[in-house]
């Protein structure tokens, strides 16, 4: 059975007191144990997404479809309903751990709130969350929990985060873009963690990033989006054998590599849109180098093609052209 | 000048800087203590080695990046370089000439300025808001060129071309650019000065992929066509194999490696450059945990 359900999920935001689009249209499922990579450029929508599963949306926020937790919705919870779910199910990893863990509390007291929160008594709790820090690899834990944020690096500060989640016992992990902020050293060692302790827990856990390869790393599969949809759903051992979506082709191609010097960068043309600013067509048009007149005035929807779930419609046409290195070739001539 | 003389050159660079209880944990201020008679808690003042001792030279029309993760001291050397911190010891050489730190007038003020020039990381805080793009191209222009208008209209056209923005957004103000737009701005304006080295500090790394490749592109475009020799600095070794001829790795204020951009990326000498190497995220890669945990580094705002 699946922990959460996204089903034809959108979202419009009160813009200057006119609603705007944020998301169109994402329908997305995940397993008990799985992860799923939410990636994309900015404003594609991912965040937004991570936030609707919360039901944490800016003031006047509408939204359409259905989140489902465990087959309950999320969106028809009354308050005490949202705060248990809140409190006990779900927990999410920001970015920057500095703005989301109060300056002038001790990371001890940061840790135990919820667990307090939850009816705990403070000394359980405590030993509780000292264990966990060490668990997430931080050395000396007796000593963090009486320090204050500022004492502590970012990396380690983002432990102190993944901690803080683990401790409540959640059955679903949010993490957005957890390690943006952080040294490629350090993201390397805050992800062992990170993906080590889900594994070892079951947990399930959506994970949104910008970032492909980090996402393939520690994924069952990846959700791309594109200006507030869902464009492709893709099993992350496929990511580089069968990519069916030309999004999801341009964006591996556009990455240099740390091993090989290219001639020139593939580099997708325009760029990224808002959801808001996309027309009738496939969202993706405007800068597709395959699309045709259907692309730029009929829709896509999402449909299964062999293991993925892809919204384009010359997916089994383009089958097999759109490897990175067709990809490249291609702007070569 | 002659083509034999490199465009910059940087000899035993150092920067310190003079901080209070570096390592300390207490919170109680040096004067609240000292007012409070005790003078034993009073914390002395002692120095923080930024950078030390960083040598390289960058050739006519070559591109080195400087690489090292936050703290490394990196972008206090492209600071220092353009002149917006002074070197503790060392010394800078912009074509053929050193750079000295002493007061200055403008108009030396203005004849360095055409010898280097920056391209910050944030391109949403390196333009003025109220000010047009071509405007923006303008003033710099005529701050440095004596040139009738017709000749600067004529160049302002030229830098747009070069880093492929039209007329619309040339009369627009920077809210109606996207980060790309807006970067590609920063380089025009960079270049309207015809410097001898640009440098780019983190200049791409707030740049969604698709648009990071176009303006990596871009640069690579330009150096071709005006030969001007690039600066990068850099956290991102994948951007650096794209775009430079050499490299210095820095850690920690000081140089643990430097070489051919294409040596040092296939054969890190270094086991820090590999460490760093190693946690780039890749097709079929994993992370590791690379633990050499030292004593925990004070927090820093993030470099660059």
């Amino acid at each position: 059975m699946s922990v959460l359900d996204l089903e034809h999920l959108a979202v419009d935001l009160p813009v200057e007191g006119r609603l705007r689009r944020v998301i169109h249209d994402v329908t997305l499922s995940i397993a008990q144990g799985e992860a799923v990579g939410v990636v994309g450029e900015s404003g594609a929508g991912k965040s937004m997404t991570s936030r609707a599963v919360l039901r944490l949306l800016p003031h006047g926020a509408t939204v359409e479809g259905e989140v489902r937790f465990e087959g309950r919705s999320v969106m028809a919870m009354d308050r005490t309903a949202l705060r248990d779910y809140r409190l006990s199910d779900v927990a999410m990893i920001f970015q920057d751990p500095r703005a989301h863990i109060n300056p002038v509390r001790t990371v001890g007291d940061f840790l135990v709130e919820a667990l307090v929160e939850r009816g705990d008594a403070k000394a359980d709790a405590l030993r509780v969350v000292t264990a966990l820090l060490g668990v997430v690899g931080i050395s000396d834990p007796q000593r963090r929990v009486k320090q204050y944020p500022h004492e502590l690096s970012g990396g380690m500060l983002q432990r102190v985060m993944i901690a803080s989640a683990l401790a409540i016992e959640p059955k679903l992990l949010l993490a957005d873009e957890p390690t943006t902020a952080l040294d490629v050293t350090t993201q390397s060692d805050v992800m062992v963690s990170l993906d080590t302790q889900r594994r070892e827990r079951g947990l399930a856990m959506l994970f949104v990033t910008h970032d492909l390869e980090l996402a393939a790393a520690v994924c069952d599969r990846i959700a791309v989006m594109y200006a507030g949809f869902l464009v492709e759903d893709i099993p992350a051992s496929q990511l580089h054998r069968g990519v069916q979506h030309p999004y999801t082709a341009g964006l591996l191609a556009s990455r240099p590599s740390p091993t090989v010097r290219e001639r020139r960068l593939f580099a997708i043309a325009g760029r990224p849109l808002s959801a808001y600013e996309v027309g009738d067509g496939c969202g993706f048009a405007s800068r597709c180098a395959f699309a045709n007149d259907r692309c730029r005035s009929e829709r896509p929807a999402l449909r299964v093609v062999g293991a993925s779930r892809v919204a384009c419609h010359r997916s089994e046409e383009l089958s097999g052209q759109l490897s990175s290195h067709n990809i490249r070739e291609a702007t070569h001539d | 000048m002659t083509e034999n003389v490199p465009a910059l050159e940087v000899i035993g660079l150092r920067k310190e800087y003079r901080v209070r209880g570096a390592g300390s944990t207490t919170a109680v201020a040096s004067s609240g203590s000292a007012l409070l008679g005790h003078p034993s808690k009073r914390r002395a003042p002692t120095s923080l080695v930024a950078v030390d001792d960083v040598s390289f030279t960058v050739a006519q029309g070559r591109s080195l990046a400087v690489v090292g993760e936050s703290g490394s001291g990196k972008t206090t050397v492209a600071r220092m370089i353009v002149g917006l911190e002074r070197p503790t010891g060392g010394q800078v050489v912009v074509g053929g000439r050193q750079r000295s730190w002493n007061q200055m007038g403008s108009r030396e003020r203005r004849r360095r300025a055409r010898e280097v020039q920056i391209v910050f990381q944030d391109p949403y805080s390196s333009l003025d808001p109220r000010m047009t793009i071509r405007a923006c191209l303008d003033e710099v222009l005529r701050l440095h060129f004596d040139w009738p208008s017709e000749r600067i209209d004529a160049r302002i056209e030229e830098l747009l071309d070069q880093v492929g923005l039209d007329r619309r957004q040339a009369d627009g103000l920077p809210r109606s650019l996207s980060g790309g737009q807006r970067q590609r701005v920063a380089i025009a304006r960079a270049l309207a000065s015809e410097p001898r080295v640009l440098i780019c500090d983190e200049a791409v790394a707030s740049l969604d992929v698709s648009i990071q490749a176009q303006v990596l592109n871009l640069l690579s475009d330009i150096r071709e066509a005006t030969g001007v020799s690039y600066l990068f600095i850099s956290h991102d070794l994948a951007v650096v194999r794209q775009v430079s001829d050499d490299i210095v790795v820095m850690r920690r204020g000081q140089m643990v490696e430097s070489g051919p951009t294409e040596q040092i990326l296939t054969q890190p000498g270094d086991p820090y450059t590999q460490r760093l190497l190693a946690a780039i995220p890749r097709p079929g890669w994993h992370p590791t945990s690379s633990h050499d945990s030292g004593p925990e580094q004070t927090p820093s705002t993030e470099s660059s």
